[in-house]
């Protein structure tokens, strides 16, 4: 069978960096084919080559047998290769439609724009994907799984060869995931060749016929995923062998942090739980349960509307995250480069940015202790950088993540919240990250975890609280705990997980 | 992946470096103009004249950097010293001694630098557009406050302070209040965590509140710390010309963000330095004193002003766009196509 895409030999530069050495892909009509490796490994690099932003130093690429060069997005997709990128890149303010056409949009005999055409024709794209979807709608306000299918519906319309979905599931939820799964084996029946990026390796093997292993911009593997099992890929991935989530056992100590009745204006209502000193709490349920804005009412970004919240059996208000970390508590944001770390600044900056007042009571700044004491909460967390006086955009995602977590254990945090603590965060640095918050919880810390990633929850929580449209719709002790249990309940099928789950999701 | 970070990673600070440097040479470009120009140029009246005629902008300048580095701008400066010259003279007129009635003024610029500040930080409103709306209320309190009077019967002390200088020594007054200023501003930016926190703030809010920085109350105190220096800044101008008139100030800010920017300051926020924006009030004071030396004319010189805010934003962007093609080159390929494309390596 003649692949859709074959590329040889691929080799790119730059500057001093190879990130990519000699690779090669086949990759076959009416296949899904999984590309797997940590950050930095080359993922990225490829799909932009394919995509026309890259032009290979070496190697010949072909499609449908044919040699081909790719100099251009615009050239991409003329050839029909189409690719999602895992943040869709849409204009908010144009409808559902105008997005879908935007390069070239159906026009009528005086050459203008026919829009009846136009919505017809996005609406039976929708059809094909089996999605209701209001097609004339703006983009702004729709959800970022709506906005990924927009970008599916996108390459549809151009009658994809080759269809690139790099970490199309990094923002989904879980249902959404299976939506997105369904609509990518349905383009696949049509003779599509798939290339699907991913760092979830559960996804790999729920939907993909074969993996590609890179590892250092070099080609690893090549198998069928029958073949592979998750510790093999893992060990392909990085090298050497490692166990996926260290958990240690720690004793639970006295309830630290108590939620009662909490709500607030439009996110949450009612939730109560408690956590205790060496506890770790799965925050679990799908997107837009409420989990985020939970810790956001916690940590005094946002006020609740009703309920209390008992730190050490007192009762707090937070009114600004100064006050809360003056308290004891510590929120590792969702978004890391937003809101996690002023991206310019140094390691050393960063890390001491929320303890300044407490470091330097006369105000004047000594550059040698706040080393020093960057030193001393990055060091044991095993931040590879070239010293504390880097610049955290430098650093990968990992990296940067432990240095957000360095930053809050800077505050002596007694109440730690993680939100999505490994998203986008390679498969070593991923496992540091879970070896450090287990050891965090064993030192007596509380500590809440949300987490969209359920192996993740299953392997840390002591305990989950499932979130269901706002409300806590099951608490599961870790011994009761199955990724069927967790899932039934978050999406509000409860009477089903207790009489017994089997019946598929 | 690690060479162009570590390369970023350099640039600022070098480029930084850079900056000052250039400002050193226009500088000493300019004395060396004014020397050939006139030969009283070096005397001390004249370096008298040409300092105590920017103090008002130079110490305005100084509030103003932190509040370009957080990411807004206060326009309605140059009114809050046409107001603050009216309540003095108002209140001197009233028989309110002077040393009374400067206190006074002092806390009407605090006032309307927390009216700012409030819809600033709390209505969320742009300050760009907040504080050009002070800008027509202040002056419009002036012209209410004065009418078309004009104040012009001062202390003899109260004018001395605004253009006399210390003994036989040619350092004016002002100038004295200016380095005061400065030395307590460039201690706060570069050596305190409260500079900290500000450069914070300008480089990303939403990082800086999360990490417990009081990112309203700070850009609100910065407003009020404005509006107080710009209230001194017409106290003095109302001193060296003797006179309080609705219109005292007109035309300032320009200049006021026009030092700032040519400081070095990153008009987008995040970055700047006072020792640049001091340099800046020099080179143009001596731009202002030479191009009266060589008698261009005072419209003339409003056309400098302006040439020199464009070339302050032009010159920066230039050099970082020669930077990437200089990249680029070192390389040794052509830019891949489009600049997108180009900034996506690092990703």
């Amino acid at each position: 069978m003649t692949p859709r895409l074959e590329l040889t030999g691929i080799s790119k530069r730059f500057a001093a960096t190879a990130a990519l050495t000699d690779v090669a892909l086949r990759l076959l009509p009416g296949e899904i084919h999984a590309l797997v490796g940590e950050n930095g490994a080359g993922k990225s690099t490829l799909v932009k080559t394919i995509a026309g932003v890259h032009q290979p130093d070496a190697g010949e690429i072909r499609l449908d047998g044919e040699r081909i060069t790719i100099p251009s997005p615009a050239a991409a997709r003329a050839m029909r290769i189409a690719v999602v990128h895992q943040e869709p890149r849409l204009f908010p303010d144009l409808s559902v439609a105008e997005n879908i056409f935007l390069i070239a949009p159906p026009t009528d005999r005086l050459h203008t724009i026919a829009w009846r055409e136009m919505r017809r024709r996005a609406a039976n794209l929708f059809e094909q994907l089996d999605v209701k979807m209001d097609v004339s709608a703006p983009v702004r306000g729709l959800s970022m799984a709506d906005q990924q299918l927009i970008e599916i519906a996108k390459a549809l319309s151009l009658d994809a060869r080759v269809l690139i979905l790099d970490e199309p599931t990094a923002s989904l939820s879980t249902h959404e995931v299976e939506r997105l799964f369904t609509i990518v084996r349905r383009t696949k029946e049509r003779g599509v060749g798939v290339l699907f990026v991913s760092h979830r390796l559960d996804e790999v093997f729920a939907l993909c016929d074969r993996a590609t292993v890179f590892r250092d911009g070099r080609h690893v593997i090549t198998a069928p995923t029958s073949e592979l099992t998750t510790a093999s890929l893992v060990r392909h991935m990085v090298g050497r062998e490692v166990s996926l989530f260290p958990k240690e056992a720690s004793t639970l100590g006295e309830p630290l942090l108590e939620v009662r009745g909490l709500s607030d204006a439009a996110g949450f209502r009612d939730v109560s739980f408690t956590v205790r000193a060496g506890e770790i709490l799965g925050l679990a349920g799908l997107v837009g349960a409420g989990r985020t804005e939970i810790a956001r009412v916690l940590f005094g970004i946002e006020s609740r509307t009703a309920g209390e919240v008992l730190l050490d059996g007192k009762p707090v208000n937070f009114r600004s995250p100064s006050e809360a970390l003056r308290a004891g508590i510590a929120y590792v944001p969702e978004d890391r480069h937003q809101d996690g770390l002023v991206l310019d600044f140094s390691i050393a900056n960063n890390i001491t940015l929320p303890i300044l007042p407490r470091l330097f009571p006369r105000l004047l700044l000594r550059a040698r202790v706040e080393d020093e004491v960057a030193r001393s909460f990055s060091e044991p967390l095993r931040v590879r950088a070239t010293g504390v006086g880097q610049a955290v955009s430098a650093l990968s995602g990992g990296n940067q993540q432990k240095v957000v977590i360095a930053k809050w254990l800077a505050t002596k945090p007694r109440v730690l919240i993680l939100d999505e603590p490994t998203r986008g965060v390679d498969i070593g640095a991923k496992v540091e990250v879970h070896r450090i918050v287990s050891e965090l919880a064993a030192t007596g810390l509380a500590i809440v975890m949300i987490s969209s990633d359920l192996p993740e929850v299953l392997a840390m929580s002591d305990r989950i609280l499932v979130l269901h449209e706002g409300r806590v719709a099951a608490e599961i002790a870790r011994s009761d705990a199955s990724e069927e249990r967790v899932m039934f309940a978050a999406t509000g099928q409860v009477e089903a997980a207790a009489a017994g789950a089997g019946h598929g999701g | 992946m690690t060479a162009p970070a570590v390369r970023s990673r350099r640039l600022p600070l070098a480029s930084l470096a850079r900056w000052e440097t250039l400002l050193v040479i226009l500088l000493v470009g300019l004395l060396v103009a004014g020397t050939q120009l006139s030969r009283f140029f070096l005397s001390a009246n004249n370096f008298a004249n040409l300092t105590s005629s920017v103090m008002e902008v130079a110490i305005m300048a100084l509030p103003m950097t932190l509040i370009i580095i957080t990411g807004d701008i206060d326009l309605s400066v140059e009114s809050m010293v046409g107001l603050a010259g009216a309540v003095l003279g108002t209140l001197m007129l009233a028989g309110l001694p002077l040393p009374l009635a400067i206190p006074i003024v002092l806390i009407v610029g605090g006032l309307g630098g927390w009216l700012n500040g409030l819809l600033v930080t709390r209505a969320g409103l742009p300050a760009l557009v907040v504080t050009l709306g002070t800008l027509a209320l202040f002056r419009g309190l002036a012209n209410v406050i004065l009418g078309p009077t004009v104040i012009s019967v001062w202390p003899d002390w109260f004018t001395e302070f605004g253009f006399g200088t210390i003994a036989k020594s040619p350092i004016p007054y002002t100038l004295v209040v200016f380095a005061v200023l400065a030395a307590v501003f460039w201690l706060v930016t570069h050596g305190t965590w409260l500079g900290r926190q500000v450069v914070a703030i300008g480089k990303s809010k939403d990082a800086a509140r999360y990490s417990g920085v009081p990112v309203a109350s700070l850009r609100n105190w910065l407003f009020i710390l404005s509006g107080v220096v710009a209230a001194l800044a017409g106290i003095i101008l109302a001193a060296r010309f003797s006179s309080a008139r609705n219109d005292n100030g007109t035309g300032m800010t320009l200049t006021v963000v026009t030092v700032v920017l040519l400081g070095g300051v990153d008009i987008n926020g995040g970055k700047g330095s006072i020792p640049g924006v001091v340099l800046a009030v020099f080179v143009l004071a001596v731009l202002q004193n030479v191009l009266r030396l060589a008698g261009v004319s005072s419209e003339f010189q409003g056309i400098a002003v302006g040439l020199l805010l464009v070339f302050s934003v032009i010159v920066p962007q230039l050099a970082r766009q020669a930077k990437a093609a200089l990249d680029r080159a070192r390389r040794g390929r052509r830019p891949p196509a489009g600049s997108m494309a180009a900034g996506e390596i690092n990703v």
